[in-house]
């Protein structure tokens, strides 16, 4: 108490921000977690204890384990294809080309664009009209005689949901290009200098000493873009609407909440959402509090 | 204890940092608790800022070519409380009911909102959002000009809760007469066996069969084809306590839908209702099953967005194939939430769409029969005229998909049950999980 002096007048400017966070972060998602495990399964409010119950009706689902199939698929395909493409693009801009600013700016300009402004877009593009009535890109592989591409898109029973993820991939390569992009510009010229004195080659170079110098940068892209991919809602529904064939957990959730009423198997769903980003997030962050504090 | 203190690197005196601290505080909590204050509480403004907020999903077609005449009679009877046109887009309120039950858990109710009579508006009246209107009834003399049938499946625990605008049909098969002269298909089809033939015939020739939208229209297409193969008192009886969904009739209903199914296009989940109809419009396919809302996109002028099309020329109708005599029926209609903003104008509101004037104003164009039994048929177009006829005779069965026999819940339960059978196929899990649902819900 004798410091307070000291850090008295920083925690009374934080706590404002403290309290509201404490109450409408972690407080709404304790009142949520309390909803979930009660019994308020219709329109009228109830607060009675039904411990688990949402939750073993959710396991139960077929409907649900079919949104998290389709979560998977949309999560693996988004993620890898980003990564691949941002990577690849500032592997493209890393050594200082004519224009960089330009093509930096159109590479990362998709990422302002809204996910519904986007859906629409795509939604079109992604037209799964066969023969004569196909348009977007199914009548340009027609044009271009590549035919045999064209295809159902978002409503192909196994690789919908990877198509549904292109959009996805479009609007955020470009945010993981400017991660690498900081990244590669992170390693000192020197070492790459000291390799080709070496005897290394370009390629080898790169792989033994620049991406190790990535994986960093890797990380933290695959913390983002998962979050991002768990949550993922305005996409789907700007694109696909509540149909069941292109229904993720968020958009599940939106509908039990909604249209069913069913308020405590809604909120199960967010819980798990909320616990599955933790599962993601908090190594994470002990990963990096730990290595600073290495550092 | 230094009497003068670092904050950053100014160096102030104590009392000052403190005081500094204080402010800010204070400013943190109180400023967005005023910015926030509703400009309408703040000294009660009255009729100065009426704004009559009416809640609908009337975005397309005819119905937002009919919604647009009504605005107009009642911005000019109401100067001092314009109309507010609250839509969100989504066939059958696939999107509305969602916003608007988000608006009605916030307590930030429109002084009006569109929905189904019959069991959808059950899950506001149990969660005691709208108010009873009986009153409005007896003031405008509602219940002597409309149909006792409709009033009585309308009445929830002995109260009315809303004003119905209008009667819709749903089990009607539209089709192209210029695509079945092509495809060598003689009449309509009027039976099953009938339809099945029409439908290979069409394939044979080249067009889609049977043009399909989005999953709520194929439940649509379902719920025709269970009326069609139950009838109207078995379909009546499985939305009761006795409803026994595990009988041979509904799987027979399961199978044919099935079947039809085999005969749509591929891409049916990208396509919303109107782009069905239009395939048939367009000749691109022979058959549509949808309500009679079709007809206001199908007849309705350019410039409201429908096809001008000729009636019994370039399309016609007849009731999906088994259930001639039989009118699957729903109804708009508007209700009066509690704490409506502007509940006078709100009331004057439904007394307006209960009358004639604005009944016979807005069907004609929407593609639906009043719900009042006094309208002037010369109004109504070729399909009207035929539906009124028949709307006189025909027995009755309410609509699953727009919220006449089951409550949202429910239907919501058959859409995720009917999303699941489209993947796998599988007519004994989709019977079951629909038994399921029964049980869960009565």
């Amino acid at each position: 108490m004798r410091n307070i002096r000291r850090w008295g007048p920083g925690l009374l400017l934080v706590s404002p921000s403290i309290v509201l966070v404490a109450v409408f972060v972690y407080g709404l998602i304790g009142w949520n977690v309390r909803v979930s495990l009660s019994d308020w399964r219709t329109a009228v409010q109830s607060s009675k204890w039904a411990g688990f119950a949402a939750y073993r009706d959710l396991n139960a689902d077929l409907a649900w384990s079919e949104n998290v199939h389709h979560l998977l698929g949309f999560t693996v395909t988004f993620i890898v294809g980003a990564l691949l493409i941002g990577l690849t693009l500032a592997f493209l801009l890393e050594k200082g080309v004519r224009g960089e600013g330009f093509f930096r700016s159109v590479y990362l300009f998709p990422m302002a664009i809204s996910f519904i402004a986007a859906g629409v877009v795509w939604r079109w593009l992604m037209n799964p009209a066969p023969g004569d009535r196909s348009t977007g890109l199914n009548v340009v592989f027609e044009k271009l005689h590549v035919g045999f591409l064209a295809n159902q898109w978002y409503l192909g029973l196994d690789w919908g949901m990877s198509a549904m993820a292109m959009p996805a991939i479009w609007a955020l390569s470009g945010y993981v290009m400017a991660l690498y992009l900081a990244g590669f510009r992170g390693v000192p010229e020197e070492l790459r200098e000291a390799a080709r004195m070496d005897g290394a080659s370009e390629w080898r170079v790169y792989r033994h000493v620049v991406f190790p110098h990535l994986r960093p940068v890797t990380l933290s892209a695959l913390i983002i873009l998962g979050h991002i991919s768990i949550k993922v809602f305005d996409l789907i529904v700007a694109i696909g609407g509540k149909q069941l064939v292109t229904q993720t957990p968020a958009v599940y959730m939106w509908i039990l909440i909604y249209d069913a009423r069913d308020y405590a198997k809604g909120a199960a769903i967010a819980t798990l959402l909320l616990v599955g980003i933790s599962l993601l997030i908090i190594p994470y962050l002990i990963y990096t509090v730990r290595s600073e504090q290495r550092v | 204890m230094p009497r003068r203190i670092d904050v950053g690197r100014a160096r102030v005196s104590r009392s000052t940092a403190a005081r500094a601290a204080l402010l800010v505080v204070f400013a943190l909590l109180v400023l967005p608790a005023a910015g926030n204050a509703r400009p309408g509480t703040i000294g009660g403004a009255m009729a100065t800022n009426c704004q009559l907020q009416v809640f609908s999903w009337w975005t397309g077609g005819g119905e937002a070519a009919g919604l647009t005449k009504l605005i107009g009679i009642w911005n000019k009877n109401n100067p001092s409380c314009k109309f507010k046109n609250e839509t969100v887009a989504g066939g059958a309120g696939t999107n509305a009911k969602a916003v608007l039950a988000q608006r009605l858990a916030a307590n930030k109710p429109p002084d009006s909102f569109q929905g189904h009579a019959g069991a959808e508006l059950r899950d506001y009246i149990k969660a005691k959002q709208v108010e009873p209107i009986d009153f409005i009834y007896k003031k405008y003399g509602f219940t002597k000009i409309m149909p006792k049938g409709l009033i009585s499946q309308i009445t929830y625990n002995g109260h009315l809760y809303s004003v119905p605008v209008n009667i819709h049909r749903a089990n009607i098969l539209w089709y192209n007469p210029k695509v079945l002269k092509k495809a060598k298909i003689n009449a309509a089809p009027a039976t099953w066996t009938q339809f099945v033939a029409a439908l290979k015939k069409a394939k044979a020739a080249g067009v889609i069969p049977l043009a399909l939208g989005e999953q709520w229209t194929q439940q649509h297409l379902l719920e025709t084809v269970m009326i069609s193969t139950l009838g109207p008192a078995r379909w009546t009886a499985l939305w009761t306590k006795n409803g026994n969904w595990s009988n041979k009739g509904v799987t027979l209903a399961l199978n044919r839908f099935k079947t039809l199914l085999s005969y749509t296009n591929s891409d049916a989940a990208s396509l919303t209702w109107q782009d069905a109809g239009k395939l048939v419009a367009d000749g691109k396919a022979a058959f549509n099953v949808m309500g009679d809302w079709q007809d206001g996109y199908f007849s309705g002028t350019k410039a409201g967005g429908n096809l001008a099309l000729k009636p019994k020329v370039d399309y016609g109708w007849t009731a999906v194939p088994g259930s001639s005599g039989v009118y699957d029926w729903l109804s708009d209609s508007f209700t009066l939430p509690k704490s409506a903003p502007h509940r006078a104008a709100a009331v004057k509101w439904l007394g307006f769409l209960g009358g004639k004037r604005a009944q016979d104003t807005f069907n004609p164009v929407k593609g639906s029969i009043p719900a009042r039994q006094d309208a002037n048929a010369k109004l109504y177009g070729p399909y009207l005229k035929w539906a009124l006829k028949q709307w006189r005779t025909d027995r009755l069965a309410g609509s699953l998909t727009h919220g006449v026999v089951a409550p949202n819940a429910w239907a919501t339960d058959f859409g995720t049950a009917l999303g699941l059978f489209l993947q796998t196929k599988d007519v004994g899990k989709f019977q079951s999980a629909l038994k399921t649902a029964h049980d869960k819900f009565t």
